[in-house]
């Protein structure tokens, strides 16, 4: 793997798939009384949050803490957007302190890019989401949660729906996805699509009802209220009609097929709550999955090639 | 002053010849000149050297008064003499705004102590660049500064009223409204070229509809109140296509083309490294080819630097936070050698037409941009097209440091700079 993680671009299938079997060994330590190991024990890794994510920063927390590693949680209110503190003065003070990896959040597409390729720091990068840009750990939990409920992904069909325009989960999924051989389709009203999609290795579709029955995977995204404003689609009713995930579409899906959610969901917007707490919703899993898959991106990163779970540890 | 005797010039890269350079004009051209009588002649060897007239930029931000942790009249005419320019037209966007009698007069009188190129103020098309009344533009042009140019520069005139207004306004003495063509609702936030690879990058896209709408609006506004207007830095294949179209139309349109849209695409941003991020931003290479043959066929008049220096902070950011705007004095030049010329789109003469002639035209100044002949004014630049150099942002004449080249190895060399006669670089060095 490379020394940073800031597209998932960046990991080759190899890779993806080492942090997903890595991930399954880490993830049985959820189910043990003790849920730590020694792996990154003295290593510091720094939480550097500019916008706010509690669910991201504590699932990263919680990553590190399950890995020993010392925990620095930095949560810049603002950027230097506003004027505040700059992000490259924020990143030399945290390599005075001695960071082993920074976890960054920022709203500035590529910020996570600049901290690692400006010299500013030594240590390792992992982007937990800039911008409208990308979202990795994101893309690799959901792959991780796939892959636990339909095995082997090539050849899977995989939905994303909704705001891909704003959407870094969308980008770094449909990136991830195709690189372990899903095929990918993107749904949203052409509002909502960027332009030049027909570059990227996805198909589109306008047409919600038409791609679910074929579907193994159906995600969907958050659509924030403010983009109805933006004049990206007329009314929210119109956007549930059309694009929200309801009972009567769910019905219309194969029996094996899962359906997912990065969070926090917007119920009655995107997705109705009979669906979120339907059995095909796996998306309190993701959250759990989540954790695992950070354990093993910060456990490969900062921790070599050494198997992250000692056999002796392991005893079933 | 002293008299310089050229030996062995290209004057536009024909045969060499000598020039005698005596008070501040051309004296002779021609070999065998006779050079007794005069006392004090130093002799300058221009063996393989182009001599071109002395360069005019019809778009450059001094930003003094305001900024002059970025550039003062004097370092931003240093870095034009550098280049080879002996004028240059200052940008409104100053704080205060050149928007008055008083400020222009200001830049002006700050350009002829600095003394390295004469400075052209350009007078704000509204007040405070605010886009809603008209600033005293006739006051202006009555003032010392003599403005003939006014530009909102950095912000679009989009109010057609306004515009048109403008552009009614300033025929009264003969005046040209430089548009900065950027539809604001389009590009709302935009921080690049719009296509594949800004939907990649997660960065807002800057459609190039939103400079070809207002280019086509302009066109239109123009034609219908016969006034002149200028199109500055034309980024799109699709605006020289409509500036084809008015040119061919009978309409008194003119375009520039900047150096860094001639060489760099849209690529670069995928490093979101903001020393690339500019406005309007770097395009694809369709539009980099159409620029070219714009600028080759003459449909886009001149090359303009937008010469646009930032302090090193607001570059040294995450992208959204950075500036818009890189240095261009100081490369234009090699630029064009290597964009038009090498390739064999535009020779020698056509450089002095699209970089001293036309700019010096549609500027409505006097004394630049005339052909080098016996009389006419001394402004000359000495070229050596075989240097090669590799561009060394620490190098840089301007205070700011912000070049895209940097690392590149371009073509080209400016020996030697002369304004009236007087010699502000010689041997590649300010004199």
């Amino acid at each position: 793997m490379k020394r940073h993680l800031l597209s998932a671009a960046d990991l080759s299938r190899d890779d993806a798939e080492l942090v997903l079997r890595t991930a399954e060994e880490l993830r049985s330590l959820a189910d043990r009384p003790i849920k730590k190991l020694p792996a990154l024990r003295g290593r510091t890794v720094v939480n550097l949050f500019f916008e706010d994510s509690t669910r991201t920063r504590i699932s990263f927390e919680a990553a590190a803490k399950r890995l020993s590693a010392d925990v620095i949680n930095f949560a810049a209110k603002g950027s230097s957007l506003s004027k505040g503190e700059s992000l490259k003065d924020t990143a030399l003070t945290l390599e005075a302190m001695g960071a082993d990896a920074v976890v960054v959040r920022h709203s500035a597409s590529g910020a996570p890019h600049r901290l690692a390729n400006s010299g500013w720091v030594r240590s390792s990068v992992v982007n937990a989401g800039d911008g409208t840009h990308e979202h990795p750990t994101q893309a690799l939990l959901d792959a991780f949660t796939m892959w636990r409920h339909l095995g082997s992904l090539d050849g899977r069909r995989v939905a994303i729906v909704g705001d891909v325009l704003h959407s870094r989960v969308a980008r770094s999924n449909a990136l991830l996805l195709r690189t372990l051989g899903a095929e990918v389709t993107l749904v949203s009203p052409p509002t909502l699509l960027p332009v030049g999609i027909e570059g990227w290795p996805v198909e589109t579709s306008y047409d919600l009802d038409a791609v679910l029955p074929k579907a193994d995977v159906v995600m969907m995204l958050r659509v924030q209220r403010e983009r109805m404003h933006g004049g990206f689609f007329p009314t929210a009713r119109e956007y549930s009609r059309r694009y929200g995930l309801d009972g009567r579409r769910m019905a219309t899906l194969q029996d094996h097929t899962i359906v997912m959610h990065p969070g926090p969901m917007v119920r009655g917007m995107e997705i109705t709550a009979d669906v979120a707490d339907s059995d095909r919703s796996v998306i309190v899993e993701q959250v759990t999955n989540g954790v695992a898959v950070r354990m093993a991106v910060l456990y490969l990163l900062l921790g070599g090639s050494e198997p992250a779970v000692s056999t002796e540890g392991l005893s079933e | 002053m002293t008299t310089y005797l050229i030996k062995n010039a290209s004057i536009l890269g024909a045969e060499p010849t000598d020039l005698l350079v005596a008070d501040g004009v051309v004296e002779q051209i021609g070999s065998d000149l006779s050079v007794e009588a005069l006392s004090s002649v130093e002799t300058i060897d221009a063996q393989g050297l182009i001599a071109l007239p002395g360069l005019v930029d019809l778009h450059t931000h001094l930003r003094e008064p305001g900024r002059e942790d970025a550039e003062t009249v004097e370092s931003g005419t240093r870095a034009a003499a550098l280049g080879g320019f002996t004028a240059v037209h200052a940008m409104a966007n100053t704080e205060p705004v050149a928007d008055t009698a008083g400020v222009v007069e200001q830049v002006w009188r700050l350009g002829r102590e600095a003394g390295y190129c004469d400075v052209y103020p350009v007078g704000a098309v509204t007040v405070g660049l605010a886009g809603e009344r008209l600033a005293e533009l006739g006051a202006m042009a009555d003032s010392a500064a003599r403005v003939r140019v006014f530009s909102d520069d950095g912000k679009c005139v989009s109010d057609a009223v306004l515009m048109r207004r403008a552009l009614e306004y300033v025929k009264a003495f003969d005046g040209v409204v430089a548009q900065h063509a950027q539809e604001p609702r389009l590009t709302e936030g935009a921080q690049m070229n719009e296509g594949e690879l800004s939907g990649r990058l997660g960065l807002a896209g800057w459609p190039a509809v939103a400079e070809e709408a207002i280019i086509a609006r302009d066109c239109l506004l123009a034609a219908h109140v016969g006034s002149r207007l200028h199109v500055c830095h034309v980024s799109t294949a699709g605006s020289v296509e409509i500036v084809r179209w008015a040119k061919a139309k009978g309409w008194d349109v003119t375009a520039e083309a900047c150096p860094h849209h001639l060489l760099l695409t849209d690529e670069l941003a995928a490093t979101y490294d903001p020393i690339y991020k500019v406005n309007p931003p770097l395009r694809s290479a369709t539009d980099v080819e159409a620029l070219r043959a714009g600028l080759a066929d003459g449909t886009i008049d001149i090359v303009a630097t937008d010469h646009a220096p930032h302090p090193h902070e607001d570059k040294d950011c995450e992208w959204a936070a950075a500036a818009f705007g890189m240095l261009g004095l100081e490369t234009a030049l090699s630029i064009v050698q290597e964009t038009m010329v090498d390739p064999g789109l535009l020779d020698w003469a056509g450089v002095a037409e699209r970089m001293s002639h036309a700019p010096a035209r549609i500027g409505r100044v006097a004394d630049h941009g005339r052909p080098i002949e016996v009389g006419a004014p001394a402004n000359v630049v000495l070229y050596d097209p075989a240097a090669r150099r590799t561009v060394e942002a620490a190098e840089t004449a301007s205070l700011s440091r912000n070049t895209p080249y940097a690392g590149m190895e371009l073509p080209g060399r400016v020996v030697a700079t002369f304004l009236r006669g007087r010699a502000t670089v010689l041997d590649g060095k300010l004199a």
